[in-house]
């Protein structure tokens, strides 16, 4: 049976193949991204001793199906004096890169799609053009509010880009490697080997910048709608105000995804005994993997909104000088110290 | 004709239209656009090079960073398209010769012999394992470190430069104190008093 599926699967031309894969990819993560809405919706509500969303299907199961249908039939309008190519384009823009990072995320040892040699900066890459779909957006609908939330978003963003960047360049040094895989394998042999203690600064910083890189709470000043309505999507309905939803939560989880990787040893047990090596690692990474998603639902729960020049001076005046302090350490922890090991 | 050829012409036909509609499109964002799309062919014509590390640079710098800031700045500009048109013909002459002089100067460098095949043979394919980036990091740490250094030197001069001028000191300007904030205690700001309460007085 196996063996037919095999020589079935060898048989098929290499583009069926890769399309193949690529789907296995996509489909589950927008299942993954319609069902993290309903997670935030409810680990909300739970947080305000509400019940959440309760009444499609048992529990409320289905609401994430309720909500895709009703968005898909609703109407959607282009204002006028919109630039209309760029108005439908903007989303796509900002989904796009969202989905195409995950290519080179390694879930397990040999499950990657591609294996590529630079992926860590690929994926850096790709999140950085994220910010094309929000600025666009805000230009193309012709309004002032949305305008305002683009704004902001544009200069957010490429600020904690920097940060984020140069946590990785503290990762990149400890692991040798720019590949993703690579990374991981650094890590393996136990929770005391993960990344997360030699560069706990650094994993402090990728995980708060990730949370403004995405725009969520407390850092939302882009979509504010107690300032600006709702940011740079406030003329969007229907799809495209769907698909710019798709974007920030397979951003989301995108981050979460990247942050396991990098930092909590990937598809690693945490202790390398009986126990825990039973669990294929595919399981571990996915359990951290919501864990970290979990952060983000917990974030917006709790945290008031941020000033803007508050959210500014965090990122330029206190995470660039860290991270910068701690790539300093771990070059001279690789060479002078006893510890040297730990940071790779 | 190979697969690899098909990808190099369809990414070059992407590159130079682009490029084209960068400076024919009227409108200053979607000229802004279309140069992103510029850079992006051209890092995936990079990609084909097995310069993957380049590549990817150039994606996360010029189209990540740089074209976000001019977006910014574009974006805000209050355009008048009809202006913009007024002056087309008046610029065009003085265009034209610029472009072909421009054009003329690159077909007689590369009619002049040093350019074909045999001073510059194509790129010899590397195995799976080969990765340009360790080569490239190698070739950068080790034979041009001081360029490499040099040029790192005047990134920060040019950083503390930029940062001079743009500097300006507003004495009339109040800015909180953070740490002057957290360093409040209830002590400091509230006085609790206690009051016996009064009976409630009968109108």
């Amino acid at each position: 049976m196996i063996e037919s599926l095999i020589t079935l699967w060898s048989g098929l031309p290499l583009f069926l193949q890769l399309g193949l894969k690529i789907g296995a990819i996509i489909l589950p993560l927008l299942g993954m991204v319609a069902y993290y809405t309903l997670a935030e919706r409810k680990v909300i509500a739970y947080m305000h001793v509400r019940v959440g969303p309760n009444r499609v299907g048992p529990k409320g199961l289905l609401q994430p199906i309720a909500d895709a249908v009703k968005l898909m039939f609703k109407e959607m309008i282009i204002p006028t004096h919109a630039d209309r190519y760029l108005f439908l384009i903007a989303p796509v823009l900002a989904l796009a890169p969202a989905l195409g990072a995950w290519a080179v995320v390694p879930f397990t040892d040999t499950l990657v799609l591609a294996d590529i040699d630079a992926s860590l900066l690929y994926v850096l890459a790709l999140t950085s053009m994220g910010v094309y779909g929000v600025v666009i957006a805000g230009w193309a609908s012709n309004s002032k509010y949305a305008f305002l939330g683009a704004m902001r978003s544009a200069a957010q963003i490429v600020a904690y880009e920097i940060a984020m960047g140069f946590a990785l360049v503290g990762v990149l040094m400890a692991a040798g490697s720019l590949n993703l895989r690579e990374i991981v394998v650094a890590q393996s042999g136990g929770i005391h080997e993960w990344f997360l203690l030699p560069l706990f600064p650094l994993f402090l910083v990728y995980l708060i910048s990730g949370v403004a890189e995405t725009n969520r709470s407390p850092f939302d000043v882009a979509e504010g709608e107690s300032e600006i309505v709702a940011g740079f999507h406030v003329d969007y309905s229907g799809m495209g105000f769907a698909v710019f939803f798709l974007a920030e939560y397979a951003n989301m989880i995108l981050i979460s995804a990247l942050t396991v990787i990098m930092f909590l040893g990937g598809w690693h047990a945490p202790l390398e005994i009986a126990p825990f090596i039973w669990i294929p690692g595919i399981f571990w990474f996915f359990g951290k993997l919501a864990a970290v998603a979990f952060l983000f639902l917990w974030f917006r729960a709790t945290f008031p909104r941020y000033r803007y020049d508050q959210i500014m001076r965090l990122g330029w005046k206190v995470f660039i000088p860290v991270t910068l302090v701690w790539i300093t350490v771990i070059g001279v922890a690789k060479f002078f110290s006893p510890i040297g090991h730990w940071f790779g | 004709m190979t697969f690899l050829e098909i990808v190099f012409y369809v990414f070059s036909a992407v590159l130079v239209g682009s490029s084209l509609l960068v400076v024919t499109v009227r409108n200053p964002v979607r000229a802004a656009l279309f140069l992103v799309l510029a850079f992006f062919s051209a890092a995936c014509l990079w990609l084909t090079l097995e310069a993957e590390f380049l590549a990817i640079t150039l994606v996360l710098v010029y189209v990540g960073a740089v074209m976000v800031l001019f977006l910014f700045v574009i974006m805000m500009l209050d355009i008048d398209i009809a202006q913009m048109r007024a002056g087309f013909a008046n610029y065009l002459p003085l265009g034209l010769i610029v472009a072909l002089i421009m054009a003329g100067e690159l077909i007689l460098v590369m009619l002049s012999g040093e350019f074909g095949d045999t001073q510059l043979p194509r790129p010899v394919g590397h195995d799976a394992d080969y990765s340009n980036t360790e080569a490239l990091g190698k070739v950068v740490y080790t034979d041009y470190v001081y360029t490499f250094e040099l040029a790192a030197v005047i990134l920060l001069v040019a950083i503390i430069a930029a940062i001079s001028l743009t500097l300006r000191r507003r004495p009339e300007t109040r800015y909180q104190a953070p740490e002057e904030q957290v360093k409040v205690r209830k002590e400091d700001r509230i006085r609790i008093v206690k009051m016996p309460p009064r009976p409630e007085e009968k109108p």
